[in-house]
């Protein structure tokens, strides 16, 4: 199967990535032959198979709904890279 | 005997007799970490002052008789599994500096049994790799051939292990991770089945497929690990709420009766594989006669979906790892690049600087697959042939027991020398990663070496939660093979 670069830039997009134009090829090249060998799945007989997830077989993990104590403000923004007033700080989203 | 040598088993019954104190057993185990550490380089973190002040609490409780099997024993811990107040970066730029503010269940699991932790162990980065060279840290070397690699991505808590580094480890397997690496340093390492044992505070790869699990130097200590980290965890809804059996009087019950009346499964896809090295088959071959000497029964069975298994699983792996990695954006915590303009710059800087190579490749992948006009060629396709594999074992655990096979196709590789193309790697885990799509538990067991001294695993894969039968059978198996003993020196 053949990924062309621009598949490349709009997937690694999708996923937040920026990638360097001299990785562009290679990586057009190694995924092209990682989805041509998934192809093979193609073969596979599925019709009227049901899709597992979880191979458990687990339904609706339900639970009491009981009140806990919350571990607290300077735990949760204990690992933020910038924080001000309690909050964690990002770039302006809106101009 | 020095100290380093003892399996957690040995170990327990000199700290319960006084022989020797937990203090002491510690220091020696960080002084063989500061002196030989440095050839291996299993250890990310060692964590002196934490190790040693468990050690003194664990003492104190012994003195006071109280204490369990695991009072006092150094632990090591695969970098991946939280710790509370100790760096946890998943051999990952993108969390070289994060420190966790809560512990794993496993880790509160051992804390409780009194254990200690020497530190945390080398890995491929986010455990996306078979060689642990994809670490972004440092390279570990095998301890039996150190211009060879330990295998992966638990390749750390393989090689500490191995070389005597801590009594025991904890590694995480997703379609091999530690039954492999295991294989490839001559150590016990199990996958439990998945829902044994909790995934809270294990960074996750693939939920679906992700199992913590031990690896030891002797089948009883892995029984013994079991014991202590199995169970239901109201913290991870897929944990399954079932008793975890007395493994190791399990093991031993019935000790006269070796393993008559049990039968082996054979399957042919796995035994008649194409490129497996020649001295693993004469190896694996010399433990499948063993397990007949031992009493049991072998008849072939056939897993006839194995040929999709490697393509559903690096359809289903990469496709969770990039909705999980999705979480690493540079807001909350670990690597933040912050010069650019936008939030949108935020999030790619940091994600194009924090993960590696093959990180990139396989959330390139998955975000492939889940893409629209994409999602049922790929994923739901790769689901249902999941279902297909699952079908596969049950059938074959009709006719058998267990099933047994070789872990790793190959023994450990040189450093440097392994492909540079990707689907080469993935192909090589051809025998672990169904255990993951079926949730089934599997384990490697030490079987024997090749003409150059390197380690063979022999893989145990058993019914869904019947880590017993293969416990059982691999603590008879490694009485038998008395091979367990041999160690590298380092």
């Amino acid at each position: 199967m053949k990924i062309t670069k621009e598949e490349v830039l709009y997937v690694a997009n999708l996923a937040r990535l920026n990638v360097d134009e001299e990785d562009v090829d290679k990586l057009a090249v190694q995924i092209g032959n990682i989805l041509s060998y998934m192809d093979t799945l193609g073969k596979a007989d599925t019709d009227g198979v049901e899709p597992t997830t979880h191979a458990t077989h687990l339904t609706n993990a339900l639970r009491e709904d009981v009140v806990h104590t919350h571990p607290g403000m300077e735990m949760t923004l204990a690992n933020a890279p910038e924080r001000e007033d309690g909050m964690f700080v990002v770039p302006k989203v809106v101009g | 005997m020095s100290l380093h040598k003892m399996t957690l088993t040995e170990a327990h019954g000199l700290l319960r007799h006084k022989k020797i104190s937990s203090r002491e057993l510690t220091e020696a185990m960080l002084s063989r970490i500061d002196t030989v550490d440095p050839k291996v380089g299993a250890y990310l973190t060692v964590d002196k002052e934490g190790a040693l002040a468990a050690a003194d609490a664990a003492d104190a409780r012994l003195a006071k008789g109280e204490g369990g099997p695991l009072t006092g024993l150094p632990v090591g811990l695969k970098d991946l599994i939280c710790t509370k107040g100790v760096k946890t970066t998943c051999a990952s730029k993108m969390l070289e500096n994060f420190i966790p503010t809560y512990d794993a269940t496993v880790v509160e699991k051992l804390k409780t049994a009194g254990a200690v932790f020497p530190g945390k162990l080398n890995m491929d980065e986010f455990a996306m790799g078979s060689t642990t060279e994809h670490s972004a840290m440092q390279v570990t070397r095998n301890p039996w051939d150190l211009t060879r690699f330990p295998g992966g991505s638990s390749g750390g808590s393989a090689a500490a292990v191995a070389g005597d580094l801590c009594l025991a480890s904890l590694g995480s397997d997703t379609g091999g991770s530690i039954r492999q690496p295991a294989s490839h340093c001559g150590v016990v390492g199990m996958k439990p089945t998945y829902g044994r044992v909790s995934r809270y505070g294990l960074v996750a790869f693939a939920s679906s497929l992700d199992q913590i699990g031990p690896m030891t130097k002797s089948v009883e200590d892995c029984a013994l690990m079991m014991e202590s980290i199995s169970g239901y965890d109201p913290r991870d809804s897929t944990s399954v709420p079932k008793e975890v059996p007395p493994y190791r009087e399990l093991m031993k019950a019935d000790e006269g009766q070796g393993l008559s009346g049990m039968t082996v499964g054979v399957p042919v896809e796995y035994w008649e594989a194409e490129g497996v090295d020649p001295e693993v088959m004469a190896a694996v071959t010399h433990a499948k006669e063993l397990l007949e000497s031992l009493g049991a029964r072998c008849v072939p069975v056939s897993l006839p979906h194995t040929e999709y298994a490697v393509a559903a699983y690096y359809v289903i792996a990469p496709s969770e790892a990039s909705s999980n990695l999705a979480r690493f954006d540079g807001v909350r915590y670990g690597l933040s690049q912050r010069d650019g303009e936008d939030l949108l710059s935020l999030y790619k800087r940091t994600r194009s600087e924090g993960f590696g190579e093959e990180v990139k490749r396989r959330i390139i992948i998955g975000t492939y697959a889940l893409s629209s006009g994409y999602y049922d060629a790929y994923y739901k396709k790769a689901s249902q042939v999941r279902t297909l594999i699952m079908e596969d074992f049950s059938q074959a655990f009709k006719a058998c027991d267990f099933i047994i096979s070789p872990a790793a196709p190959t023994p450990a590789g040189k450093i440097g020398e392994a492909s540079d193309d990707p689907l080469e790697m993935y192909l090589s885990d051809i025998f672990t990663l169904s255990a993951n799509l079926a949730g089934i538990p599997g384990m490697s067991v030490p079987c024997g070496f090749t003409g150059q001294g390197l380690p063979v695993g022999l893989q145990l894969l058993g019914r869904h939660f019947d880590e017993a039968t293969l416990l059982k059978v691999a603590w008879h198996f490694e009485r038998a093979a008395d091979i367990s003993k041999a160690r590298p020196t380092l």
